[in-house]
């Protein structure tokens, strides 16, 4: 059987990975990419516990997170629509707007 | 170790390097590409722990709906590639891999105390575990209300990409 | 009728209330309305209250009002007593506060501000009244600071005058100084009987402490008498009242002649008992009064400006009075703080007389020959002259005599120092009779037009003052005479001291002493008639052949330079040392904290760069702290 640990360890290192992802790149869209390597990391960690624990609960999470990534990614990428429409760019540093 | 074990073990690597292309590679539609990969690989790690239906729907909606959305996205813009090395500060690469450093070693700490939770072994499953029907039994009986509230959610999604991505009428 | 004590003081305090708030707004027919009847009231009540002491037998003449707590922990409470001693006081008060509160009105009818004058003549009355019947040393002294507020007032009263408001400032700031020894005295006299206040329970437990720890009751005597320096303007802080000349004339009359500057002679009689076991405190009271007395004498022989001649009068007679309290004839101070009263408020409103007649003129020099002018004025004002000199059978000769005749049998040298003082009074008063009334006329032109005698209303309170100068002595007239004299009998209860052997040495030796000092007084009137009026060149040839003594003197000694030099001007460098203090360490304290938390603002503000880069790194950051967190938990 698969051990547990060698799951979430997986898990967590995938979602490391998506988390510099996040903040080492520039571009709005290979941005999302890394947050939906994110979510799935979670995902892994859910089912990987639930197999472990032999409820079904942890699937029927997972199932509803991949329901909440798909709104989120219709969301966005529209946001990210807009944006370039306004500013003809995707590049995140170039949206500083809040700066003090 | 068994077959699961090692068919384990050899998506872990494929998941993880095509991870790394996603973050890493300056073009976005070999990011994107990557990304349909990665979530294969993922629908595999599904299958390998008894989610058979989850296994199915990770790769009709992730890979197969929302990728396609991303691709559309990536094409019609066409930003372009930049990819890691531009301009990004040093001192911002720097405590990014620290952080993640710090994040990891804190979980890695973390996981013998998890690890430790149910039979070492895992349960003995239930027939029909993880598939549609079991799944679907529980979405309607115990989840039936976050089930509802999602759909709600998907609707409101809709609504806001629809306004969101509307014709400008100046 | 004697529980109707406690109105004493509240009648004058209404007519504050009234006069100070609607008095602007009224008639000045009401204002004088009010403030004199109020005055008139109490001074009635004063008789009745005194009716109603003498009807008590003779040890039982105490009665005490009690209105009520003050301060609950401390057991001191709203209560006035009226004994001998401060029925005496209060007739004094009232009667010739209203004397001058009736001349007030002639004599400031011209005055804006008419209103305010009577408000804080009546408070003060009221703060006087609280001051002598007040049962504890704490109502005392709130009666004690009230008179030195309203005299701050009064003095100031022109206040758009630099000079009037600065000696106004300065009577009170000297006046603080006695008051902080005044109140160390108290609290030491707290601690020292056993936690109480009253007066009357001090002076009961006072001879068991005394035993017990002798200089305890040394200190509280001194430190008392400490305010009392202040207050009654003795060495060394009398510098404020030759200044206070400033205010208006009745005032200078009331409070700084009559009334608030005896108080610390009242207080340090009230605590005779006590004072009668401290005999080192005694005989510095003594040997102050002694040096006063001279010392003024001195300063007032070369003054010009007739008001600063009465002034240091004032002081060196009250010089007198301590000089008795010292001695242990405590009786005999209170019969000259009487006295005095009548014949130096007398000068007073007669100064204000001339002073009015003369358009507001001071300076001797400037007068003379106002005799033919202004007769009746002379006449009164020659009253208060011959009863100050100490012309025999006056008010002033009896008891000034009894005073050098006790300081006699003390110590020969007080006796030496009071008929040197005895002397230069009568040479000095002469001199001021001299300048002002006789002899060639020195007035300018344009004001010996409008000389004119004072009003009624000033009239009266001079005609009533000239008689008592007169007569007020013959209550009081020596044992050797008649036996106990009325007055001495009526305070013998209520006093310490020798006195309490009634009658005792009052014999040949006496009369020796007041043919001596009836002597010294005519002779005194005889060499300042000479010097002034006989021959006017000689005052300037005697000022020229004594030189710089004479300049000395004229100029008061140069006490006031002195205290400016040796503790003004170390002060203000003091203060300026605290201001750039202030200014550095405070502000820079207060500024430094703005200054911190505005450096602190802008380092934050880098947070907002606006890079969602650095945002997300702050969440993986965090992420990293709860994790740890959890490990270590």
């Amino acid at each position: 059987m698969i051990p547990l640990g060698a799951v979430l360890l997986v898990s967590a290192v995938l979602f490391l990975m998506g988390a510099v992802g996040v903040l080492i790149r520039r571009s709005a869209l290979v941005i999302f990419m890394s947050i939906e390597l994110m979510l799935n990391a979670a995902n892994l960690a859910f089912v990987g516990t639930s197999r472990h624990l032999g409820s079904i609960d942890g699937q029927v999470f997972a199932f509803f997170v991949m329901t909440v990534a798909a709104a989120e990614a219709a969301v966005g990428l529209a946001i990210i629509i807009a944006l370039f429409r306004r500013r003809k760019t995707t590049d995140v540093d170039q949206v500083s707007f809040l700066k003090w | 170790m068994s077959a699961r074990e090692m068919l384990f073990y050899a998506d872990a690597i494929v998941a993880v390097m095509t991870a790394a292309m996603v973050i890493l590679h300056r073009n976005p539609v070999v990011c994107a590409l990557s990304l349909v990969l990665h979530l294969c690989s993922m629908a595999v790690f599904f299958l390998l722990l008894d989610a058979s239906f989850l296994f199915a729907v990770q790769i009709i909606l992730y890979a197969g709906a929302i990728m396609v959305l991303f691709l559309f996205v990536v094409m019609l813009l066409d930003p372009g590639g930049e990819g890691v090395a531009g301009r990004i500060g040093k001192v911002q690469l720097g405590a990014t891999l620290a952080a993640a450093v710090l994040l990891l070693a804190g979980v890695a700490r973390l996981l013998p105390g998890l690890a430790g939770a149910g039979a070492p072994e895992g349960a003995v499953l239930p027939p029909g575990f993880g598939q549609a029907g079991d799944l679907g039994r529980e979405l309607f009986t115990d989840y039936l209300l976050p089930f509802e509230i999602a759909s709600i959610l998907l609707l409101v999604a809709m609504i806001g990409a629809l306004y969101m991505g509307r014709k400008e009428t100046s | 009728m004697l529980d109707l004590l406690w109105l004493l003081p509240v009648l004058p305090l209404a007519g504050f209330v009234l006069v100070g708030l609607l008095g602007s707004r009224m008639p000045k027919g009401a204002v004088s309305a009010i403030a004199c009847g109020t005055v008139l009231l109490a001074f009635l009540l004063s008789l009745g209250c005194f009716a109603g002491l003498v009807s008590l037998p003779e040890h039982e003449r105490v009665h005490r009002n009690d209105l009520g707590e003050w301060i609950g922990p401390l057991q001191v409470s709203w209560s006035f007593t009226l004994d001998p001693l401060s029925g005496v006081m209060i007739l004094i008060v009232t009667g010739v506060g209203l004397l001058i509160h009736i001349y007030s009105i002639g004599y400031m009818g011209e005055e804006p501000g008419y209103w305010r004058y009577f408000a804080y003549l009546n408070l003060f009355m009221a703060m006087m009244l609280t001051l002598v019947l007040g049962s504890s040393l704490p109502l005392l002294f709130i009666g004690w600071e009230g008179v030195g507020l309203c005299s701050y007032l009064l003095i100031g009263f022109f206040y758009d005058k630099t000079d009037c408001a600065d000696a106004g400032r300065k009577a009170f700031i000297v006046n603080r100084i006695g008051d902080a020894s005044f109140i160390l005295g108290m609290l030491l006299a707290w601690s020292a009987f056993g936690g109480t206040f009253d007066i009357a329970e001090i002076l009961q437990r006072a001879p068991d402490v005394a035993l017990s720890s002798p200089g305890t009751v040394i200190a509280i005597a001194m430190l008392l008498f400490g305010g009392a320096c202040g207050k009654s303007a003795q060495i060394p802080l009398y510098i404020w009242l030759p200044d206070a000349m400033a205010g208006p004339t009745p005032v200078s009359a009331l409070i700084h002649a009559a009334t608030m500057v005896t108080a610390g002679v009242y207080m340090v009689v009230r605590m005779s008992p006590l004072y009668v076991l401290a005999p080192g405190a005694l005989a510095t009271v003594a040997i102050i009064g002694a040096a006063t007395a001279l010392v003024a004498a001195t300063i007032a022989m070369a003054q010009d400006d007739i008001k600063k001649v009465l002034a240091y009068s004032t002081i060196s007679q009250l010089g007198y009075m301590f000089m008795a309290a010292g001695a242990g004839a405590f009786g005999a101070a209170i019969f000259h703080l009487t006295t005095h009263a009548f014949f130096k408020a007398l000068l007073f409103l007669g100064s204000g007389a001339v002073i009015h007649a003369l358009r507001g003129e001071q300076d001797m020099q400037k007068m003379g020959g106002l005799k033919r002018h202004l007769p009746r004025t002379f006449w009164c004002f020659a009253a208060g002259w011959v009863a100050i000199a100490g012309v025999p059978l006056t008010s002033g000769f009896f008891s000034k005599d009894e005073i050098l005749y006790r300081a006699y049998l003390q110590a020969p040298g007080l006796w030496v120092a009071g008929i040197a003082g005895a002397l230069m009074t009568a040479i000095y008063m002469t001199r001021l009779m001299g300048l002002t009334f006789f002899g060639r006329s020195r007035v300018p032109e344009q004001q010996a037009h409008h000389l004119h005698e004072p009003p009624a209303t000033m009239m009266l309170a001079l005609a009533v003052l000239a008689v008592l100068s007169i007569a007020g002595g013959w209550i009081g007239m020596p044992a050797s005479w008649f036996g106990p004299s009325p007055f001495e009998l009526w305070l013998h209860p209520v006093l310490a001291g020798p006195e309490s052997v009634m009658a005792v040495e009052h014999a040949s030796g006496e009369t020796i002493l007041m043919i001596v000092s009836s002597l010294v007084a005519l002779a005194g009137i005889g060499l300042g008639y000479y010097i002034w009026v006989v021959k006017p060149d000689l005052p300037a040839k005697i000022a020229l052949s004594l030189g710089g003594v004479y300049r000395a003197v004229k100029g008061k000694l140069y006490v006031d330079e002195a205290y400016d030099d040796l503790v003004v001007q170390p002060y203000y460098a003091l203060s300026r040392l605290m201001g750039r203090f202030d200014t550095w360490a405070v502000d820079g304290l207060v500024n430094g904290a703005g200054a911190a938390l505005e450096t602190s603002g802008h380092v934050l503000k880098l947070f907002h760069s606006g890079f969602v880069r650095n945002y997300a790194l702050f969440y993986l950051v965090g992420a990293a702290a709860i994790v740890w967190f959890l490990v270590g938990r």
